[in-house]
């Protein structure tokens, strides 16, 4: 009697007794505090992007630009051929290797979650292997420049990454879990080859899992400088992020690319400095920054399942 | 061979990764043996001579052997104690806030730095610690009237700065992951907790913490198995690759990039590189069998 009235009690105030307002305020200011930390140093770049040159290196990097200027950007659109190069190599290392990265772990991790299929645990163990044990950095480059000879080679920011592991198993998972296996039996009396039943069943009732592992691999591609600092020399092969990383390590970079190699010393005065790289580092996050409430619902998402299921 | 014939379409699908796997891991697996030999590309990798363990030798009578091991797993240990408790903190603390609004807001704006790459976070970094024109020289000292520091060549800020960016571009995402967890206990618990006459922070201790242990056991067994292997753009990128800083931001893994790439000293890196790899592959195991020890349910393999 005495419970069944606490547990009315507990449901008419719609809470299960809750905090004071006290500590409701202390973590809201906690919160409020750390989310601050995360977006102001974004913030302080793109204030800097639009402040005039003379100011920043007058009275230094501030959040409100003293003195609003374009010229950064200007200057960006003067020059913009290395900048579009390397958005070019950077959508098409993502577009290719997302495409077809996705597709190879699919193919890996159905088999695996196949309880019918007698081999999936050695199968199973040689890919979990090379996640406990890897031969390191040294014979990992050798393959790929003396064994494969991808060095200065646009595979040479695709192939590394195509496969996964750890997105693998997450993918296998998902089918374990998601798809009833009767319906690939029922699939296979009706005559449906294993290839159309993965394609036509498979992959469209795991949609969200394969969406996940897609947006991993994208970020993975888009955000990668490490490629290109390993494998590739050229200019040409720079892509977004090795090109703001080669910015930031030699400022004369910047008056190269806007003259092709002649007289850098004169460019170098004309251009705004400072400001000019900073606006680059914008052009170069914007993408992420406008697809980021899409992509992080769908990370968030992923990661939930992963987390319950796995 | 009877199951090929069987099922030869689920072989075939699973070639390419096949192919992957073994180009990009298991041959280099076999290629750690070139810590024992003199690389010469003449002779083909495989074929060059032996020299037994004089790259070793080499690399332990070097100073930087010490000092690289001790920065990596120093490093890594810091970072898993303290990503490991703000995570829970933060996830708890989400789980506590009534408005779904502010939960949603909150995460996302404390996920974003998991989303930028490290070049673009020592852009954030180098805007904030720029001698002469950064934020905190120009700015914020300046202001206290204090003289500007030169940050990048100033070792004995650097283990902190390093500390905090790593927490500040990973908790989000771990927290993240702990949330999911917490919103995935029934709730019932929590009903007949608060029916007893539980608070909130009894709930807490007595609910919500042992219901995330296990999760909590797997994700630092896997940190504890990456102990030995660091986060190459938090400790190349985000100091510049400044010189002065290396005694204490050089870690096994930038130091064999500079004796590969820098230097050219393939005997010195495959050796630090085979140093790396066989150790870490023992922490694995080791930490598995502890666990196991200790709680079979919670081991990984």
């Amino acid at each position: 009697m005495k419970t069944e009235l606490a547990v009315r009690r507990v449901a008419k105030k719609g809470h299960l007794n809750r905090n004071s307002l006290v500590a409701e305020v202390i973590l809201h200011a906690v919160f409020i505090m750390f989310a601050l930390i995360c977006v102001l140093p974004i913030l302080l770049i793109v204030g800097i992007s639009f402040t005039d040159e003379s100011v920043l290196v007058r009275e230094g990097y501030n959040f409100i630009p003293a003195k609003f200027s374009l010229d950064a950007y200007r200057y960006i659109a003067d020059n913009a051929q290395s900048l579009l190069n390397a958005y070019g190599v950077t959508i098409l290392v993502t577009v290719c290797g997302t495409f077809v990265s996705v597709l190879i772990i699919a193919f890996f991790a159905y088999p695996l979650s196949r309880k019918d299929f007698k081999y999936r645990n050695g199968f199973t163990f040689f890919m979990f292997l090379t996640m406990l044990f890897n031969g390191g950095m040294v014979p990992w480059y050798l393959v790929c420049t003396r064994v494969l000879h991808i060095q200065n080679t646009i595979f040479a920011l695709i192939v590394p990454y195509l496969f996964n592991s750890w997105y693998c198993i997450i993918l296998r998972t998902f089918f374990a879990t998601s798809l009833p296996i009767s319906l690939v039996e029922s699939a296979k009396i009706d005559g449906a080859g294993e290839l159309k039943t993965f394609f036509r069943i498979v992959i469209p009732l795991s949609l969200p899992g394969i969406a996940t592992v897609a947006l991993f691999q994208t970020l993975t591609y888009w955000n990668d400088w490490w490629l290109p600092l390993m494998l590739t020399t050229s200019p040409e092969l720079s892509n977004l992020q090795f090109l703001l990383y080669r910015m930031l390590t030699n400022i004369q970079m910047l008056a190269q690319i806007s003259t092709g190699g002649a007289d850098v010393g004169a460019a170098l005065n004309r251009m705004p400095t400072e400001s000019t790289r900073m606006a680059l580092c914008i052009v170069a996050i914007g993408p992420i920054i406008f697809a980021y409430p899409f992509f992080q619902r769908y990370f968030i998402q992923g990661l939930t399942v992963g987390a319950i299921k796995g | 061979m009877r199951e090929l014939r069987k099922n030869p379409v689920l072989f075939l699908m699973l070639l390419p990764g096949m192919a992957c796997l073994l180009l990009f891991n298991y041959i280099p697996m076999a290629g750690i043996v070139i810590a024992f030999k003199n690389i010469n590309y003449a002779k083909g990798i495989f074929a060059s001579d032996w020299v037994g363990l004089k790259n070793f030798e080499f690399f332990f009578n070097t100073p930087d052997a010490f000092n690289v091991t001790r920065n990596t797993l120093l490093y890594n240990l810091v970072f898993i104690v303290v990503g490991l408790v703000v995570a829970v903190l933060f996830a708890i603390a989400l789980n506590e806030i009534r408005s779904k609004a502010a939960k949603k807001v909150y995460q996302s704006l404390m996920f974003l730095p998991y989303f930028l790459s490290w070049v673009v976070v020592s852009f954030l970094v180098y805007a904030l610690l720029n001698p002469d024109y950064g934020f905190v020289n120009k700015i914020i000292l300046e202001g206290m009237g204090i003289a500007p520091v030169s940050w990048y060549n100033e070792p004995k800020y650097w283990p902190y700065f390093i500390v905090f960016i790593n927490l500040w571009k990973n908790v989000g995402y771990n927290s993240v992951i702990y949330f999911a967890a917490i919103t995935g206990i029934s709730t019932e618990y929590y009903e007949a907790a608060a029916i007893d006459g539980a608070t909130r922070w009894q709930q807490i201790r007595a609910i919500t913490i042992p219901h995330l242990t296990p999760l909590m056991t797997i994700m630092t067994i896997l940190n504890i198995g990456k102990i030995f292997h660091a986060d190459f753009g938090l400790f190349y990128q985000t100091t510049m690759d400044s010189g002065t800083l290396y005694p204490v931001t050089n870690v096994l893994d930038t130091y064999v990039y500079r004796a590969m790439k820098v230097t050219g000293d393939m005997g010195m890196a495959s050796a630090a590189g085979f140093y790396q790899a066989v150790i870490g592959f023992i922490l694995v195991l080791a930490t598995n069998l502890i666990v196991k020890r200790i709680d079979p349910e919670k081991s990984l393999f």
